[in-house]
């Protein structure tokens, strides 16, 4: 399972937890089980068409990923705010 | 007085107080993120608002209590196969049927709720028709901002598009015309005018005491319409500029239209900086300045949302904000005005709860 961890207000959204065990094969679908888990989630992290939201970045290991990077059992998981989308 | 709910760049402001200074910010909403839109369905004391997160996109949250939860809505999204995503939830309005709530967005489409607005679902045969007439966006993107119900009758419905003109529909939303006929928009060279689909609505509303009637200020005009949307007849004659966004009436009077008109496209903000809403009371055939009580050196613009009424007649209410962050109201329609809140965030909307 791939740790993700969240922060606020993502981390809110999902029950309050900021590391979550998430099984899948890529990016795309422990975020797509993060959102069948914490409905509240729907829609933060990946747009209608299952993209990351261009102004969330994506992390695995430390390395800028997308929803269609594959992930091992062991891959850590980050979701944080970029630089750019604030206003 | 009313309860004030004020959209702004950085939050929901919901305000309350008993006239001229004493109005307080009783909650803030949304820290951060913009809320474009907010309202309270009167009917069922329900709040919604349009938030926009420059992270994590648009979505439409409600709530029965603003200082507690708000409940995300579901089913303003695009599909797979639309190839455009949802930028902007522009408009929320009350329907005529129970339980029914319209809502406009960027890229232009309507959705309609049967469920006080928590699920949602678009109206296709409009949609068909954005596709089929290859819609162009205004500066603002491309926006359903006005919805227009007719009081008593759910089947019929006036819509505005920026820039894709008027569109009505007198069976619930099965099947839409234009209401283009009269429009002139003279950013378009002349031999393209007539048959040009890209008409710039930036505010439409109909009167409630003659339905038939609507008002309109265009990108470059304000009209009148008392043929339900089909035909428009040019009305800004006696106004210091024909270009504006906000615009209201008064619900008891269908020849009153009260707006507040911008220099022009090239610089939008009040002419002269001498703030004032325009209103008339005979259908457009003259215009009255008010601004009594309002800043005579105030370059700022007044978007789109941001100007509401409350009541009617002589003793209607009027609120506005600018993108200044200043809110300023009336307690007699527009005769004399007082500072509602001097020092809020770039005030996107402004809606009397």
């Amino acid at each position: 399972m791939a740790m993700v961890t969240l922060r606020a207000p993502l981390k809110d959204l999902a029950g309050g937890n900021r590391d979550l065990e998430i099984d899948g094969g890529t990016v795309g679908d422990v975020l797509r089980t993060l959102e069948a888990t914490w409905p509240k989630t729907s829609g933060w992290i990946l747009d209608e068409h299952g993209a990351v939201r261009r102004h969330v970045n994506v992390f695995r290991n430390g390395e800028p990923v997308d929803a269609t990077t594959a992930l091992d059992a062991d891959d850590h998981l980050q979701v944080l705010p970029s630089i750019t989308g604030g206003t | 007085m009313p309860e004030l709910l004020v959209g702004t760049k950085k939050g929901l402001f919901v305000l309350s107080g008993d006239g001229g200074d004493s109005y307080r910010i009783t909650t803030r909403a949304f820290a951060g993120d913009v809320v474009e839109y907010a309202i309270r369905d009167r009917r069922t004391g329900r709040y919604y608002a349009s938030v926009t997160s420059g992270f994590y996109g648009p979505r439409l949250m409600f709530t029965d209590d603003p200082p507690g939860e708000w409940r995300q809505a579901s089913g303003i999204a695009f599909a797979d196969g639309d190839d455009v995503s949802l930028e902007r939830i522009w408009k929320i309005k009350p329907g005529e049927a129970d339980g029914q709530l319209w809502a406009g967005t960027d890229p232009a489409a309507l959705w309609e709720s049967r469920d006080g607005g928590e699920t949602w679902s678009r109206n296709e045969a409009l949609w068909k028709e954005r596709l089929a007439g290859d819609w162009q966006p205004g500066g603002g993107g491309l926006a359903l901002h006005s919805i227009c119900p007719w009081p008593g009758d759910p089947m019929k419905l006036a819509v505005g598009v920026s820039a894709a003109g008027v569109w009505i529909t007198d069976d619930g939303g099965e099947s839409w015309r234009t209401g283009f006929a009269g429009i002139v928009p003279d950013y378009m060279p002349e031999d393209a005018r007539e048959e040009t689909n890209q008409l710039c609505i930036h505010n439409m509303h109909r009167a409630q005491a003659r339905p038939e009637r609507l008002f309109m200020q265009f990108h470059g005009g304000v009209y009148r319409s008392d043929d339900q949307g089909e035909t428009w007849k040019d009305i800004h004659e006696g106004l210091p500029s024909p270009f504006g966004f906000p615009l209201v009436t008064d619900p008891a009077d269908p020849d009153s239209a009260f707006l507040i008109p911008m220099t022009g496209a090239e610089d939008r903000v009040v002419p002269g900086g001498a703030l004032a809403v325009f209103g008339t009371r005979d259908g457009g055939a003259t215009w009255s300045r008010q601004g009594e009580g309002l800043p005579t050196e105030a370059y700022v613009t007044i978007l789109r949302q941001a100007l509401d009424s409350d009541g009617e007649g002589d003793r209607m209410g009027l609120f506005f904000g600018a993108t200044s962050g200043e809110v300023f109201g009336s307690a007699d329609a527009g005769r004399s005005w007082f500072t509602v809140a001097p020092r809020l965030a770039p005030v996107t909307s402004v809606r009397v709860a």
